[in-house]
């Protein structure tokens, strides 16, 4: 599947996995991917933590709107021209990617100031009456972030929403509070609200999910009980999962195997003990763990059928601007393997 | 903010004037609370287990309790959901090995009825909505309940040591915070005045209340806002009780007789995740004893530079795959390294233990065996 046709297939993408996973990874590079296809992307971070603008190379500004990626100003140092040509099709389109956060604290508080409590709310914060509304209304706070969501898409700020979901078992109470919500609401006002972002969520044309793990075994069988969660109960489109930090596979490592040590010694390359217990030690391990991944891989496939979208494991530090190049390279060839998206 | 509670209880130990004796096998040997904590996904579950195992070795009585286990940890463990009270697992240690998972819901069901005045007070809040809400949803009530199980543990006497997992939560204070999450409830002036013995003083009130509760109750329900009245209504007695108990609890986190164990894995985001953990228990006085690091990769002798001159030695001949793998094995351990050189100058005193990466998940007790032994060995 093309890129563009991938990126314009929902207007929101909700990125959910487990904590570790590489959540934030994950939204950052489908971003930039996304703005490689021309479009002008919006990353909403909702856990109260800015995490994405450093990945862009961008120091965080704050939970306000900014942008940290604009192809147009960009520095074409840092990349290859090659893929720079290949990927954005058309010239006149200027791909831009904008952060935002929406914490479920500040959600109810602004919710509450444009339902006639404005000029109390600082005070209702303060006595622990903002408490008293969110514990008495379970699911509140989330339902009134993807209500923000909701009116960010209807108002067509950006081309495409990623969203950084919770971590965890708190994906699903963020995906399921709408649900939640519409059942025990007793008032009007609330109701609809739920009762709209329900919609939102059940239509794939404006709402998918990304459900993103790791290839080993606890975090495959908590996305796989996540995947049905959300379709059966939430009513959302999975799209493709993400498979995080792949070990790429290397040619010809099963060679050290075949050669006997001595051989190896008596060789013109005349390597010590240390090197050849290093250089054994590193390939049976690197070996188990490409046998447990490709296990994994089939595991998930098996209970999962659905197409994956696989990013390579970084062998640095952290995931700065240069990092997030390869990932988001790699997601592109993955979304261009996909054939078809599940409805 | 939290103000750390005085270090009465044990003020009379000797060792309290010492430096805190900080080898793992003496936090093992000598505590009796452990409280591991750090983000999810790095194994802090089975760094819990583990800890319980060694003490049980020890010879001591240690009881694990776990907040969400994996299902193959929690069977090989023997604990399910029901009984909220620790199963003794047998084993081939000396001691005894206690394990459970923590019912939130159920443990604050028995906080309620220990201090209910009587059993129609404890009936009328098991059966309000907004108490429902508070037992099972509020955030913090899971730290809140693990705070109180390992209390009610430690004061058992059936146990010499009690390890506590933590809920994944991202502020380190949310476990120092959580007793008090029901007296702050319980303190907010909205329940002050509903309360207030005075007639006159809650007739002003609900004049001047009366506006906003009206107003909230058309946006968010009428029987939301009565659910919420009637919890505070029925919690009429209570408080003290709720007080001291939350005191005493932060009392023996603070004393001498509790260990913090910071669980982290080598990857940067974790180590971010924990550095900033750190820095939120030093703003609130508070110090890690022990930091483990799981997943580590093994050891090998060649150094970054050794191992590239080695891969340009072997070229593209027979050994160039193993060559790579070497290559890509020993900077990722060499940044593992520099990562945890950064998280330990932050917390100098700890003992630092470090965890192999293991083929494969943790489901059965000769493993977490393994792992205890790990710990408790001695470097020198």
């Amino acid at each position: 599947m093309d890129p563009g046709q991938f990126f314009a297939s929902s207007r929101i993408l909700i990125v959910a996995g487990k904590g570790g996973v590489g959540k934030t990874a994950t939204s950052a590079s489908l971003a930039l991917a996304a703005a490689r296809t021309g479009r002008t992307v919006l990353v909403v971070e909702v856990a109260g933590r800015l995490d994405s603008a450093p990945m862009f190379g961008v120091d965080p500004q704050g939970y306000d709107e900014h942008s940290v990626y604009d192809h147009s100003v960009y520095d074409h140092s840092v990349y290859d021209h090659r893929v720079y040509e290949h990927r954005v099709h058309d010239h006149s389109e200027r791909g831009q990617v904008r952060c935002r956060s929406i914490t479920p604290d500040a959600a109810l508080v602004e919710w509450l100031s444009s339902h006639g409590f404005a000029r109390i709310v600082r005070r209702m914060s303060k006595s622990g009456l903002l408490e008293i509304v969110a514990t008495a209304t379970p699911g509140i706070k989330e339902l009134l972030v993807l209500g923000q969501i909701k009116h960010l898409e209807q108002s067509r700020a950006a081309d495409l929403i990623i969203v950084d979901a919770p971590a965890a078992g708190h994906a699903l109470n963020f995906l399921k509070a709408p649900l939640a919500v519409y059942k025990t609401a007793r008032t009007g006002v609330l109701r609809r609200q739920a009762a709209e972002t329900l919609e939102m969520l059940g239509d794939s044309e404006r709402c998918r999910a990304l459900l993103v793990t790791i290839a080993e075994e606890t975090p495959i069988k908590e996305l796989v009980e996540t995947a049905f969660a959300v379709e059966d109960e939430v009513g959302l489109a999975l799209g493709p999962v993400v498979v995080n930090g792949l070990l790429p596979s290397i040619e010809a490592l099963n060679t050290a195997f075949e050669l006997d040590p001595s051989g190896i010694v008596t060789s013109e390359q005349a390597l010590s003990a240390d090197e050849i217990s290093d250089l054994v030690t590193a390939a049976e391990f690197r070996r188990d763990r490409l046998s447990l991944q490709d296990d994994q891989l089939a595991s998930l496939a098996r209970q999962l059928p659905l197409a994956q979208i696989c990013l390579p494991h970084l062998f640095t530090t952290s995931v700065g601007r240069a990092e997030l190049e390869t990932l988001a390279e790699a997601a592109s060839a993955s979304i261009e393997a996909i054939t078809l998206l599940a409805d | 903010m939290i103000t750390p509670p005085p270090l009465t209880a044990t003020s009379n130990n000797p060792a309290s004037n010492n430096p805190t004796p900080n080898r793992y096998g003496d936090l093992v040997a000598d505590k009796r609370v452990i409280v591991a904590c750090g983000t999810g996904g790095v194994g802090k579950t089975t760094m819990a287990a583990s800890t319980a195992v060694a003490a049980a070795q020890g010879g001591r009585r240690a009881v694990v309790v776990t907040i969400d286990p994996a299902k193959r940890l929690a069977d090989a463990l023997g604990i399910d959901a029901l009984g909220n009270t620790p199963t003794v697992i047998d084993g081939a240690w000396r001691g005894t090995l206690g394990a459970m998972m923590l019912d939130s819901k159920a443990t604050f069901d028995d906080v309620v009825t220990r201090y209910a005045t009587s059993k129609k007070q404890a009936e009328r809040i098991f059966s309000n909505r907004f108490y429902v809400n508070v037992s099972t949803e509020l955030p913090g009530t899971q730290d809140y309940m693990a705070v109180e199980k390992l209390n009610e543990l430690h004061h058992s006497g059936d146990w010499d040591l009690v390890v506590v997992d933590t809920p994944p939560t991202r502020d380190a204070l949310a476990f120092f915070e959580a007793p008090k999450l029901l007296t702050r409830l319980l303190n907010n002036t909205i329940y002050k005045l509903l309360v207030s013995p005075r007639p006159g003083v809650r007739r002003a009130v609900n004049r001047a209340a009366g506006g906003v509760v009206r107003r909230l109750a058309r946006v968010v329900g009428a029987e939301v806002v009565d659910d919420a009245i009637e919890f505070f209504q029925a919690f009429q007695g209570m408080e003290e009780g709720f007080k001291k108990r939350a005191d005493e609890t932060l009392t023996l986190l603070a004393s001498d007789d509790t260990a913090f164990v910071l669980v982290a894995s080598p990857r940067s985001d974790t180590i971010t995740e924990a550095l900033y953990f750190l820095n939120r228990l030093a703003d609130a006085g508070l110090s890690v004893h022990a930091v483990v690091v799981n997943r580590m990769l093994a050891v090998l002798s060649a150094s970054v530079d050794e191992a590239a001159q080695l891969q340009a030695r072997l070229g593209a001949g027979p050994l160039a795959g193993a060559a790579q793998a070497l290559v890509d094995h020993v900077r990722a351990s060499a940044d593992d390294e520099d990562r945890i050189s950064q998280l330990m100058a932050h917390v100098p005193d700890a003992t630092l233990k470090r965890v192999p990466l293991l083929s494969s998940d943790v489901h059965d007790i000769s493993t977490l065996g393994d792992i205890a032994e790990m710990l408790v060995e001695d470097p020198f």
